[in-house]
């Protein structure tokens, strides 16, 4: 389809130019992504990420996470153990546009992100009401 | 149901997979998250990753544990072995469709073993945005010791 075909060009070369304008690892958080009735609840586990530092983006059906993170303990030598790497969190996803995206919103506690993704009125069910005569 | 109405585009697979489609079925080949991939429920090892480095007379530990509080923690020492174990809540939420299902939850233990023996009544533990920092003073008899060399007259 046409309008999948630009949604991919367009974000890969955001995903491009997001590369080339900062060096350094990222590092793809985990997230789940669960469906309740009125909105898409996405939570992502971005520990030792500040909320100042969190860019959170949706654009022509695009939803980017990007977290900033500073190194806490840069001196190599010190280290005796190394199960993991500290640095930006970075994950992109598209979504249909059956989202209102401008009541999306986002919390962050612990160091889980929670991002509210409502969907748009029309697709959502109608509770019809049936009454007794 | 509503979900097909959620598929919108495929991943960009060429820049290490990073577009992906949110509202996917596909449960299988879940990409692997940093370090220790996918946690399965009531996992060993794998959670809390740990990173140790030496500062001088103490020991830093520090461990990744996004969705914890410090009430959630057990954390033990015993001579120079740590051991951190909790439990991440599962959700129990319904009426409710997981599209993805990546973070891990259920009781975890994970254990280290340090190089030095510790001065277990001065060890600081704080939680911040989900990192977990003990700050541990290594034990008197595990510090260098100056001998002084006596010259015989």
């Amino acid at each position: 389809m046409n309008t999948e075909t630009a949604v991919e060009k367009r974000a890969e070369g955001e995903v491009t130019q997001h590369e080339a304008m900062r060096g350094g690892p990222r590092y793809r958080p985990s997230v789940d992504i669960v469906e309740f009735p009125g909105e898409l609840r996405v939570m992502a586990d971005v520990p030792g990420a500040n909320p100042e530092s969190i860019d959170i983006n949706f654009e022509k059906g695009v939803l980017t996470i990007h977290a900033k993170v500073e190194p806490r303990h840069s001196q190599e030598s010190d280290y005796l153990l190394r199960e993991y790497a500290v640095g930006d969190y970075y994950r992109v996803f598209t979504v249909s546009e059956n989202i209102d995206a401008r009541r999306i919103s986002a919390e962050y506690a612990d160091g889980v992100l929670t991002l509210h993704v409502p969907k748009s009125e029309e697709v959502q069910p109608r509770k019809i009401e049936l009454r007794e005569n | 149901m509503l979900n097909g109405a959620f598929l919108g585009g495929y991943p960009v697979s060429r820049l290490s997979g990073e577009v992906e489609r949110a509202f996917d079925h596909a449960f299988g080949g879940f990409p692997l998250g940093r370090g220790g991939g996918v946690w399965p429920v009531s996992v060993g090892r794998s959670f809390p990753l740990v990173n140790v480095w030496d500062a001088g007379e103490k020991l830093h530990v520090e461990a990744e544990v996004p969705g914890l509080k410090l009430d959630d923690l057990e954390i033990l020492i015993r001579g120079s072995e740590l051991t951190i174990r909790g439990e991440r809540k599962k959700p129990d939420q319904e009426d409710v469709t997981y599209h993805r299902r990546e973070r891990g939850a259920g009781s975890f233990c994970s254990k280290v073993e340090l190089p030095v023996e510790i001065d277990v009544d001065n060890v600081k533990a704080t939680l911040d945005n989900g990192v977990l920092t003990l700050v541990m003073p290594k034990a008197s008899s595990a510090l260098p010791r100056k001998i002084e060399v006596k010259v015989k007259k």
